[in-house]
């Protein structure tokens, strides 16, 4: 069986030749993904040829909707890698896109971002602290979170009632806003972050630990990764992007209402599995996870297109996510 | 041919490219207790797996008192009348005694029975299993498998760290049910069990039946013969004791690790040793002497509640394994799982170290990890043509990744837990070397190992532990197999050993490491 | 030492029987506790408190129980529902639009029709999570999906309405003014289900599939089967709480409620390990009372409503960590 030394050279080449197409299409999701969010698109403009005529316009509608799902999607993908989920995340955003809006009237607008990316990373960093130091799972910790901040929201809704809530028009300008009649003024923020999140994967130790805490928490313990400060970084991390997602959302929208972001938690975590991104940890990566949110905001727009009624889009988006989990798992199963 | 109670034959298995099964044969004979030999890896396991119905073979038949079977499941197996039993009891820890025993439907009384006859009259039916000890679950796993009267018995590594006197009640129940017509299919590593139990022996050699032994006299040359096969017998390196780094200086100054009075958990209760630069120091013991909670302790994954631990003459301790990294102490655990990334790539396996710790999270250094990390597969010789993935890799390969890790930034005080269990032997000679090479530059390697003869083939003195404790210390040059068995037994040199069976045990097995 | 710990332990056999069942059942004794002084403190809090407030009590915690009740059954043979919600929302829609109109006898047909639904709901979610080998929580989330358009197939907006006998059966008090029909009503239900259930192998399966599956199949358990039987009694128990739903409110309402999210916070607090194999009926049961009687608590105390929330999540949380401490300290001990 084990015979030459391999060198470098040969493992590159062999690599390139000798993968097979399931192993391809698991490590590199994102070229069939491409390819199916086209033949939605394609569809989209048969069943509909009236997008046809003003193309960029539905495209920079597109894309300022589904910024922040994938944004929220960002934060699935991470907590993902290292095995977990993060089910606080809409909450986050609600909560922080509501205190902006709440005191950008008070407090200046720069202030009332920060304080509202603040109120994310700081309900990161509990979620962090009890899945991290406390060995909570993460699942039940977030959703635990998730109930107090909705609470926490209620109760200071009370108290700014009388205030008033208004965003900010930088970030009207930002989340909703287009340059040049087409150009997603999203984007802005949007390829920047993502660039970030995708490259720091892969090119910085961090990255590194993530993946490696999501594979195997024993083997990474015992090659000295102390692991609860991978995981207090992470949710931290997680908060603040579910903070910017809401507070993009609430210049898509123009207001802050509670409950806003609610009906995005879902499609979140379906975005990241159907980027390719293991809800075991260890495998996946943000492009995927970006195309998966295309694809749901595509379909999303076909079906009211179509004018599927409510349920139907609710069974068709859950028997998706079901199919797509399905085929990754037969693709990776270890024979 | 009909008189056989199992039969099964040209038992193939493929796991992927890998051919764990490729023509194996097993024939046991009512009322025999039937030794299954093999090396690690030999196929051993997986030709249980099949028989039991955990895996379906891809080819060849069993038959069973004369009909032939087809088994799906453990269920199907417990039908046509055989049960067996594993290593890590298949007992559920949540459930009591009582209601583990309504699951498998296993009456009450001759289960006690059972219980009695094998040394544990006074269980508690109502304890739940994860209360229990491991031998007592054990023991529990083989009284419900006795209590369903099974035609075929599989014992799979029952008696591996059972204390001395269950054993020898396990034995004697075992060799019992010869007088009732029932078979047992016996799998143990312990040569003496073998020839004191077993009236034959089946040994696999890479997947492949070797030969059938009948016990008796000279048996166990036979059997061992056949489990190294011929190539690999005179193959076999007769370097007794290396040489390389023997001489070394011996005062305490030098020691880079000085343990004193350790004791961890119930097992390790008091160990102390010197390690110094520049040598190999084996560790000898029998399953469950300890020796885990000591390399655990070492690595920092275990605390230790007593004793005194020093590196390089500092006293330390270690509340997390990179409290030990940072100390110069790295660990190669016997379990590649434990050590490795499965779905990562074998570089990102090997420079996993270089980013773990918080201040070293920033951007990777590309061309410099490239660097270090070919080095460290180059150095030894890591096969990653193949697969990308770790867990893609043959074991042999996996266990080198592992070392790399450590090789790839210099290593200062290596711990290896049996880091050849289970991996093909020209990997192994690639480690003894690798091992030796790391003491002439300088490093000190603590080294436990399962197999005897790696002490004379790796080491310059080795140390034995026993209940937990030091009982022995000598230099490799005269810790032959049989020198060091009765020193892991905790007998003093020179007294015999407490089975009568035991001298003409290990007779044969000293003959090949002299 | 292997040898002496088992016999020691059955020396005094009376004594030791009793301080084991203590031992064992030390959290939910607890909770018992806590919910007997938690009833203390509202009658302290507000000397009106009476049988018509535990009435009320009990009927607001009659769904959370049987959405706690499912989970329990989920979490124990090692699964997770995050449809227990939505089916709940399907099946309550189901029987209210074919309670409405009917005659009284025919909606005893529904009620059986509607617990059927369940059964199937429940098997179809568990052949899914045997058959796609994709974990548990992602299939079913992906059904809360499915299970949640279904609702408002049946129904797009509250409506419908139930048999008087039906709503019937959880108001008022039975032979005790104290003792409330609701809380009659859901420990009927339960103990139907679940005391047979858990004394049969089929029971004993599901703990030994949660526990540790190898040592499952080993032990001749059918995983595959005994996984989506369990799902099936999960589907029955949503069903029930569907109906529950259906009772106490005289309408079926398709937006699904915080039933998943409340049954996961009672089961956690009623010491079911998320883990699998572990835990039973009685916790979670406790657990939902208590976690409403703080809420009820919170008010006569004057305290906002709106803080309720917060109050339960940071209790949960609590929980959960403490849970966590000591899991930690067992490990390292």
């Amino acid at each position: 069986m084990s015979a030459a030394p391999g060198t470098v050279q040969e493992i590159a080449a062999v690599d390139r030749g000798g993968s097979t197409l399931r192993r391809r299409l698991t490590d590199q999701p994102v070229i069939p993904l491409l390819f199916l969010l086209l033949c939605l698109v394609v569809l989209l403009f048969v069943i509909q040829p009236g997008f046809l005529g003003r193309p960029t316009n539905w495209l920079s509608s597109t894309i300022r909707t589904a910024t922040p799902l994938a944004l929220l999607a960002a934060c699935q993908t991470l907590v993902m890698l290292t095995g977990g989920i993060d089910l606080s995340v809409a909450t986050i955003a609600t909560m922080s896109a509501f205190v902006m809006a709440t005191q950008s009237a008070a407090q200046g607008d720069a202030a009332a971002v920060l304080l509202g990316i603040l109120v994310g990373a700081g309900m990161g960093l509990i979620n962090g602290i009890g899945i991290g130091i406390f060995r909570v799972q993460p699942l039940i910790m977030t959703l635990g979170t998730g109930l107090v901040g909705a609470g926490a929201l209620t109760v200071y809704q009370k108290f700014v009632l009388t205030a008033g809530s208004s965003v900010p028009d930088p970030i009207a300008w930002l989340g909703g806003g287009t340059s040049l009649g087409f150009f997603p003024n999203s984007l802005l923020l949007f390829v920047p972050v993502a660039a970030l999140i995708i490259v720091g994967l892969r090119r910085t130790g961090y990255g590194r630990m993530l993946f490696a805490v999501g594979d195997n928490p024993v083997a990474a313990r015992l090659a000295g990764v102390r692991i609860w400060q991978v995981l207090a970084v992470l949710y931290v991390i997680s908060g603040v992007l579910a903070a910017v997602a809401g507070i993009m959302l609430a210049g898509v929208t123009k207001t802050a209402a509670l409950g806003s972001a609610e009906g995005l938690l879902l499609p979140s975590v379906a975005a990241a599995v159907i980027g390719g991104t293991s809800i075991f940890g260890g495998r996946g990566g943000y492009a995927g996870s970006i195309v998966g949110a295309l694809i749901l905001t595509v379909l999303t727009s076909m079906l009211t297109v179509l004018s599927a009624p409510q349920p139907v889009r609710q069974i068709i988006f859950g028997a998706i996510i079901l199919a797509v989990a399905a085929a990754y798992a037969r693709l990776t199963a270890s024979r | 041919m009909t008189d056989l109670l199992l039969d099964a034959s040209g038992i193939t298995k493929r796991y992927g490219a890998v051919s764990a099964l490729r023509d194996a044969s097993l024939a046991v004979r009512p009322g025999e207790v039937h030794a299954l030999m093999g090396a690690n890896g030999a196929g051993k396991s997986t030709l249980v797996k099949i028989l039991t119905g955990a895996v379906r073979a891809d080819s060849g038949s069993i038959t069973i008192r004369g009909t032939k079977r087809v088994v799906r499941s453990p269920t199907d197996a417990r039908r046509a009348g055989m049960m067996s039993v594993y290593q890590d009891p298949s007992v559920i820890p949540d459930l009591d005694v009582a209601d583990n025993l309504r699951l498998t439907g296993t009456p009450v009384d001759a289960f006690r029975s059972w219980m009695t006859a094998l040394g544990i009259p006074r269980l508690d039916l109502a304890d739940y299993a994860r209360d229990l000890p491991l031998p007592t679950l054990r023991i529990i796993d083989l009284a419900r498998a006795l209590a369903h009267e099974p035609d075929i018995l599989v014992m799979d590594e029952t008696t591996a760290a059972l204390p001395a006197d269950l054993t020898e009640r396990v034995l004697e129940v075992v060799g019992g049910q010869r007088a009732s017509g029932r078979s047992v299919i016996f799998i143990s590593h312990r040569l003496i069990e073998i020839s004191a139990l077993c009236d034959r022996a089946t040994v696999l050699r890479d997947g492949e039946t070797v030969g059938v032994v009948d016990m008796g006299t000279g048996a166990e040359d036979r059997i061992v013969g056949l489990m190294l096969g011929p190539s690999e017998a005179d193959a076999q390196p007769r370097t007794p004791a290396p040489t390389t780094a023997i001489g070394t200086a011996t005062t305490d100054g030098d020691a880079r690790l000085a343990v004193q009075g350790l004791r961890s958990g119930t097992k390790l209760t008091d160990v102390s040793f010197k390690l110094r630069a520049g040598e190999v120091l084996g560790v000898v013991a029998l399953e469950g002497q300890g020796q885990e909670e000591l390399f655990e302790v070492l690595a920092g994954s275990r605390r230790a509640s007593g004793g005194e631990l020093r590196v390089d003459g500092q006293p330390m301790s270690f509340r997390h394994p990179a409290d030990a990294i940072r100390a110069g102490l790295v660990y190669v655990p016997a379990d590649r799982l434990e050590a490795l990334l499965p779905q990562r790539s074998v570089r990102e396996n090997i420079a996993l170290p270089f980013s773990s710790r918080m201040r070293d999270w920033g951007p990777i250094r590309v061309g410099a990890e490239r660097r270090v990390v070919d080095r460290a597969i180059e150095r030894l010789q890591i096969d990653t043509r193949a697969q990308s993935e770790v867990r893609r890799l043959s074991g042999g390969n996996q266990q080198k990744v592992t070392i790399a890790r450590w090789i790839a930034t210099g290593v200062q005080t290596l711990l290896c837990f049996d880091p050849t269990r289970g991996i093909d032997i020209r990997t192994k000679r690639q480690i003894y070397s690798l091992l030796r090479e790391l003491a002439a530059a300088g490093s000190a390697v603590l080294l436990y190992t399962s197999e005897l003869e790696e002490i004379q083939l790796v080491c310059d003195r080795t140390i034995v532990i026993f209940g937990g404790r030091v009982v022995d210390e000598m230099p490799a040059a005269v810790a032959d197999e049989p020198t060091l068995l009765r020193a892991a037994y905790g007998l003093p040199p020179g007294v015999p050993m407490p089975e009568e069976l035991a001298d003409s045990a290990l007779a044969p097995v000293a003959d090949r490491v002299s | 030492m292997s040898l002496a710990s088992p016999a020691a332990a059955t020396a005094p056999a009376a004594p030791s029987q009793l301080a084991r069942i203590l031992r064992r059942n030390g959290w939910t004794i607890t909770l018992f506790v806590l919910l007997a002084c938690l009833l203390v403190l509202a009658r302290v809090l507000r000397s009106g408190f009476g049988p018509a407030d535990i009435q009320s009590l009990a009927i607001g915690v009659l769904p959370i129980i049987f959405a706690a009740a499912a989970q329990t059954v989920c979490v124990i043979s090692g699964g997770i529902d995050l449809s227990v919600g939505p089916v709940m929302a399907f099946t309550s829609v189901t029987a209210a639009a074919l309670m409405k109109g009917g005659s009284e006898e025919s909606a005893v047909a529904v009620v059986i029709v509607v617990l059927l639904l369940g059964l199937a709901v429940g098997a179809i979610n568990g052949l899914l999570v045997v058959a796609s080998r994709v974990p548990d929580i992602i299939v079913t989330l992906a059904m809360s999906f499915v299970w949640a358009g279904a609702a408002l197939l049946v129904l797009s907006s509250p409506g419908g309405g139930a048999a008087q006998w039906f709503k019937d059966l959880s108001n008022g008090s039975f032979l005790i003014e104290w003792f409330p029909k609701a809380l009659l009503l859901v420990l009927v239900c339960v103990a139907i289900v679940w005391l047979p259930l858990r004394r049969s192998r089929l029971g004993l399966s599901m703990y030994a599939v949660g526990s540790n599956p190898i040592a499952a199949l080993r032990s001749g358990v059918n995983v595959n089967r005994t996984k989506v039987a369990a799902y099936m009694v999960t589907g029955l128990f949503a069903a029930a709480g569907g109906l529950a739903l259906t009772m106490v409110t005289g309408i079926g309402s398709p937006v699904p409620g915080a039933y998943t999210l409340n049954g996961v916070a009672a089961i956690v607090l009623g010491g079911v390990s998320l883990a699998g194999g572990r835990g039973g009926m009685l916790g979670p049961i406790a657990a939902a009372f208590v976690l409403s009687l703080i809420r009820v608590n919170l008010v006569f105390l004057g305290v906002d409503p709106a803080y309720s929330t917060v109050i339960q999540g940071v209790i949960l949380i609590i929980v959960v960590m403490v849970g966590g401490l000591v899991a930690l300290r067992r490990s390292r001990a």
